[in-house]
């Protein structure tokens, strides 16, 4: 038997290496996370700028998100609608439900959902894309040919999902409230100028500024994660599929994470 | 650089993935200008030193001196800028998915190269009739054999005509009559551009034609390396049976082409480019 295969004695030290493996893990990915933003941040501001790699994830995960964002956010405009009717029938407050939707919408749903669906859309693409471009050593082929891996794959794809989920969130929350219209004016007779006047009195350019600055920073890190699995996946077929589910969990619960910090940072409660 | 300096300098290299040694201290020595053919069982390594030499890895300890700088001393930016004159032909071909054939093999000279667009397309479809795959210009990857991505992604790596080109495995998968055709683009390479080569390979009549030296690699380390002749004639047990194994006889050897030495061509080489490799 050869000494690399020699078995190895239990000791203090892989005991405590397993009993804090948890924490040293998550700060390994913390780790990993905040150097592949800080290359990609670098990269970003070099030449060569490749437009047409750049338009092609616009495309990507933005237009070819439209119909899936807008479908989801007129059907939440639509359900949300029904329960504020429902629940503020109870002490007459009918005449709130515009602009609590609106509120709600600009605020919360649409940037967190416009985020779920994009990871679960464009992040799940790009974590497969890059997995097999690993497995199938097109990545090393980058670099042997001296083109970074990192400018040419990662950064356009992290840039284009910091921009477009703001623009699909926006998107969200129009036709979002366009589907609470629908069902509260059209569906369940509520006065169609209360529901209009109470979003203009509500609804403050704060709200749907706070909406944005989450969209943007959930679109940086749903792309992040989603680039960062990919490109470190290994264990050929199954180590891409692997990849490209840690992708979508991680990036979801990033949101949420992200969303708490955010909504406590950014919501003047106290 | 003097021509009589030795091209790649292999010193020491060691590589451990965590507890597991994969290379144990391999040291290689290739002249500029000559063809190293790497042979040895699966899981000896071979793949994991080739790839050291274009810095796809890093040593655990030891050095890779490529024209006497050590490129694993090298920043980002400067080891970008050192692979300019590197090509690699890729096991798995390699190629990218989401271009054609044409665009893959334009992809090294768009990136590197200031050449006019009417330029590219003559080259890239000269590189793509050599290796007879002309036809395949305007298809993807996905849509050819896989004999044909070898051929594409061999032609990827020529394009550029880069100092140190490295083949793993180029004829694997192919034809015997395009396996020599193959052969034949290496040795071209050589003569034109006085090209330093590493080939891994298992095709042993390839091994035995083209090579200046081989290197055989068991187990991480190299036990025998020299002129194919004296590789043939080693005593060493693993070796003979290796080459016992492959079917390869001595007669073989007078069967090699007619090659011009080595130390001919780097003295041609430098005489021609003496600050270094003619831009593409």
């Amino acid at each position: 038997m050869s000494d690399e295969e020699a078995p190895r004695e239990p000791s203090w030290k892989s005991l405590l290496r397993g009993v804090f493996a948890p924490a040293t893990d998550a700060l390994t990915e913390i780790g990993t996370l905040a150097d592949l933003a800080g290359r990609s941040l670098l990269w970003a501001f070099r030449p060569p700028y490749r437009g047409q790699v750049f338009l092609a994830q616009l495309e990507f995960v933005g237009v070819q998100s439209v119909f899936l964002v807008g479908l989801v956010g007129l059907f939440t405009g639509m359900v949300f609608a029904v329960q504020t009717v429902y629940g503020f029938r109870r002490f007459g407050a009918e005449n709130l439900v515009g602009g609590v939707v609106a509120l709600s919408l600009s605020r919360e749903m649409a940037p967190v959902l416009t985020a779920i669906m994009v990871a679960a859309r464009a992040g799940s693409g790009m974590a497969a894309e890059l997995g097999n471009m690993r497995s199938s050593e097109q990545i090393d082929a980058l670099e042997t040919m001296a083109v970074s891996p990192i400018q040419y794959l990662l950064v356009p794809r992290i840039v284009a999902g910091t921009v477009m989920v703001p623009v699909l969130a926006l998107l969200f929350f129009l036709v979002g409230v366009g589907g609470a219209w629908i069902v509260g004016v059209q569906g369940l007779a509520l006065d169609p100028g209360v529901f209009a006047d109470k979003i203009r009195t509500l609804l403050k350019p704060d709200d749907l500024l706070q909406g944005l600055i989450k969209a943007v920073v959930f679109g940086f890190a749903v792309s992040l994660i989603a680039c960062r699995h990919g490109f470190y996946a290994s264990g050929g077929a199954v180590g891409v599929g692997q990849a490209t589910t840690r992708a979508v969990v991680w990036a979801v619960v990033g949101v949420f994470v992200l969303d708490y910090a955010l909504t406590t940072v950014l919501t003047p409660v106290a | 650089m003097s021509p009589a300096a030795p091209h790649v300098v292999v010193d020491r290299l060691v590589k451990r993935y965590g507890e597991r040694t994969v290379l144990h201290g391999v040291d290689l020595t290739i002249n500029r200008a000559e063809t190293l053919v790497i042979i040895g069982g699966s899981g000896a390594g071979k793949s994991t030193l080739v790839r050291h030499l274009i810095a796809l890895e890093r040593p655990t300890s030891g050095r890779i001196l490529i024209g006497g700088t050590d490129i694993a001393s090298l920043s980002d930016v400067e080891l970008a800028v050192a692979r300019r004159r590197f090509g690699m032909v890729f096991q798995k071909y390699a190629l990218f998915d989401s271009m054609t054939c044409f665009e893959n093999v334009a992809f090294p000279l768009r990136e590197q190269t200031r050449l006019k667009e009417k330029e590219v397309r003559e080259r890239v479809l000269a590189k793509l009739r050599d290796l007879g795959v002309e036809h395949a210009a305007q298809l993807t990857p996905a849509q050819i054999s896989g004999g044909m991505a070898k051929r594409v992604g061999i032609a990827r790596a020529l394009v550029l005509e880069p100092e140190l080109l490295i083949y793993d495995e180029p004829t694997s998968g192919l034809d015997p009559v395009t396996s020599r055709t193959v052969d034949d683009l290496i040795e071209e390479m050589r003569e034109r551009f006085a090209v330093t080569s590493v080939i891994i390979t298992h095709d042993m009549v390839s091994a035995f034609d083209i090579a200046d030296q081989l290197a055989m690699l068991i187990k991480g380390r190299v036990v025998a390396q020299g002129p194919p002749g004296e590789v043939l004639t080693s005593a060493h047990e693993d070796v003979q049976r290796f080459i016992r194994s492959s079917g390869v006889e001595a007669s073989r050897l007078e069967k090699r082409r007619r090659r011009t030495p080595a130390a001919e061509l780097a003295a041609r080489f430098a005489a021609e480019a003496p600050v270094g490799h003619p831009p593409p």
